[in-house]
């Protein structure tokens, strides 16, 4: 029995289709990551398994028990890190602290909140509130809040999404650092190919909906910790980014065919930061799609 | 410096005056019971100079006037934000709450305190002597309920779900998901709901002082009118206006501190 486990689990809003016969096992302490175009479910998968929605058919168990709701066994960081506007640093952790480890005399909660605070660098920024913090900070308190519950399992729903390219890089690496050091089960939602190979022992593909599924798993056997600047020149690397980006290449290409005219424009991100950086918006939307894809 | 000088001074000033001029001008010609501005000034000015003295039941200083009546208002918004704030908060979370009191709300809103006056008498008249103090309480709490009942209904349909989300995986219970994130979220709507009752509850209480001949900036205005005493009109109103006014500025202040925080 895997760790966690979605049997064709199958998911629409008010009739509209978005996830059909959803298959996906997950072993313990494994980093999985799933990438797929926005738009066509990532997010609602990962709250099928955060239990804050309910599957339509199939089930999902985590441990062998069945998902009926949330709860901070999954510690969940969100695509838009929901931080509390009014609460610092401290007290947005402290809500997270306080609430799951009630029975905890109060100086052991403090001390464990200031660790969590600490792992990830912002000590120095505890008792600011989130509007004072960059993006990146913002989404270190998330990471933070969620780790310092916990939980059986981290699901990440394209946590660096909204960052820029340098900052992401940095955090890609913090992430790293954190799942080597706690060896948790992470299932990492992303938009980009490199993040994913970057990070994860499994990456799964998810195809483009109505009734979007997973895609073929692509084990990813590269030693840790990985390096960005040489994963480059790897030829494993490049071998792996092009099995993953050819899938989503050919779930999109399929789509032109049957729906040829609604076409969502892929978020997907050249993440090689050693390449220069060719700035020319406005690109015309047919070139978009394979410059984007193929870095 | 110079332009910010002109900005806020120089050209309310000109307003003033044109209002001034009007004034003078209405006195003189058309409006002959009209007092000049003048004449308002110094048959006001032991009002204002003594704002605090006290010479007889309805021959006080303006301000002690403006106390009986802010204490008033105090009490009977302090009522409609105890009761409306709840309701608005059940009408935001539960739409089965609001499907069954939204219409008697929207049909209530809309009564104006003239026609709630007359029943909080009758609702107190067992009180006796007090019933005019409940009755002006009762009109002022149910007037200026509704707009805190529907901002604060607005501001809780309008937390973000991510904040619930929040409590939610965490299992907070139903009262700490209540104060931890639903007032806190809701708190900017729940401020414009409060300024706005202030100046309804403000404006209640001079129709009510009037009906009910209670000490205060709306029974000396009316006094005054029957006594044809009218530069006291003037000076009452203009006070009203200027509290009102002072009342609305306050409000803002803790309002927009309110709303930087979210
Ligand atoms: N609560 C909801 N109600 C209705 N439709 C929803 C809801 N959540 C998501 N959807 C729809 O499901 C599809 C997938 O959304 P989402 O899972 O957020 O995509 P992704 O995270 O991959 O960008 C979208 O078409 C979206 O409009
Ligand atoms: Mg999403």
């Amino acid at each position: 029995m895997a760790f966690l486990e979605l049997k064709n689990v199958s998911k629409g809003f008010g009739g509209q289709r978005v996830l059909a016969d959803i298959n996906l096992s997950i072993e313990e302490g494994e980093f999985v990551a799933i990438v797929g175009y926005s738009g066509q479910g990532k997010s609602t998968l990962i709250n099928l398994v955060a239990g804050l929605i309910q599957a339509d058919r199939g089930e999902v168990t985590l441990e062998g028990k069945a998902v009926t709701g949330p709860g901070p066994d999954r510690g969940l960081v969100f695509q838009n890190y929901s931080l509390l506007p009014w609460l610092t640093v401290q007290e947005n952790i402290a809500l997270a602290v306080d609430e799951v480890f009630a029975d905890w005399p109060t100086e052991k909660r403090l001390a464990h909140i200031d660790k969590y605070i600490a792992m990830v660098k912002l000590s120095h920024a505890k008792d600011r509130l989130p509007k004072q913090l960059s993006g990146g900070m913002r989404q270190r308190v998330a990471v933070a809040r969620t780790l310092a519950i916990n939980p059986r399992i981290l699901l990440l729903d394209e946590p660096l999404g909204a960052l820029d390219a340098l900052t992401r890089a940095n955090l890609q690496d913090e992430i790293a650092n954190i799942w080597q050091s706690e060896r948790k089960t992470v299932v990492l939602i992303t938009n980009s190919v490199d993040e994913a190979l970057l990070l994860a022992d499994r990456i799964i593909p998810l195809t483009i909906g109505p009734g979007a599924t997973l895609g073929q798993p692509v084990a990813v056997h590269l030693d840790r910790p990985r390096d960005r600047k040489a994963l480059n020149h790897d030829p494993e690397f490049k071998r792996l980014r092009a099995l993953v980006t050819n899938q989503l290449l050919d779930f999109n290409a399929n789509r032109k065919v049957s729906l040829s005219k609604k076409l969502t424009r892929p978020d997907i991100l050249p993440e090689d930061l050693d390449a220069p950086r060719v700035n020319r918006p406005p690109r015309r939307p047919g070139e978009e799609k394979r410059e984007t894809i193929l870095a | 410096m110079k332009t910010f000088k002109i900005d806020w001074l120089v050209l309310p000033l000109i307003g003033v005056a044109c209002v001034l001029v009007a004034w003078s001008v209405s006195s003189a010609t058309w409006a002959k019971e009209l007092p000049s501005p003048l004449k308002t000034w110094e048959a006001s000015k032991p009002y204002i100079v003594e704002p605090f003295a006290k010479r007889g039941e309805m021959d006080q200083g303006i301000l002690r006037f403006t106390w009986y009546s802010l204490t008033l208002v105090a009490q009977g918004y302090a009522i409609s934000l105890l009761i409306g704030t709840p309701i608005g908060f059940f009408l935001g979370l539960s739409k089965t709450f609001t499907k069954i009191f939204d219409p008697i709300i929207q049909i209530l809103r809309p009564v104006s305190p003239l026609a709630w006056l007359p029943l909080g008498l009758v609702l107190f008249m067992s009180a006796g002597k007090e019933a005019g103090t409940y009755g002006a309480l009762f009109t002022i709490a149910i007037c200026s309920m509704w707009p805190t009942v529907l901002n604060t209904a607005v501001g809780v349909r309008a937390v973000p779900q991510d904040y619930l989300n929040v409590g939610k995986v965490l299992k907070l219970s139903r009262w700490k998901t209540l104060t931890k994130i639903l007032v806190p979220a809701t708190l900017p709507y729940m401020f414009t709901g409060f300024r706005l009752s202030l100046g309804i509850a403000w404006l209640v209480i001079v129709a009510a002082e009037m009906l009910t001949g209670r000490p205060g900036v709306g029974g000396f205005l009316w006094q005054e009118y029957n006594s044809l005493i009218y530069e006291h009109i003037i000076l009452s109103i203009i006070t009203i206006g200027v509290i009102g006014f002072i009342l609305d500025r306050l409000m803002s202040l803790v309002e927009a501190r309110f709303k930087a925080i979210s």
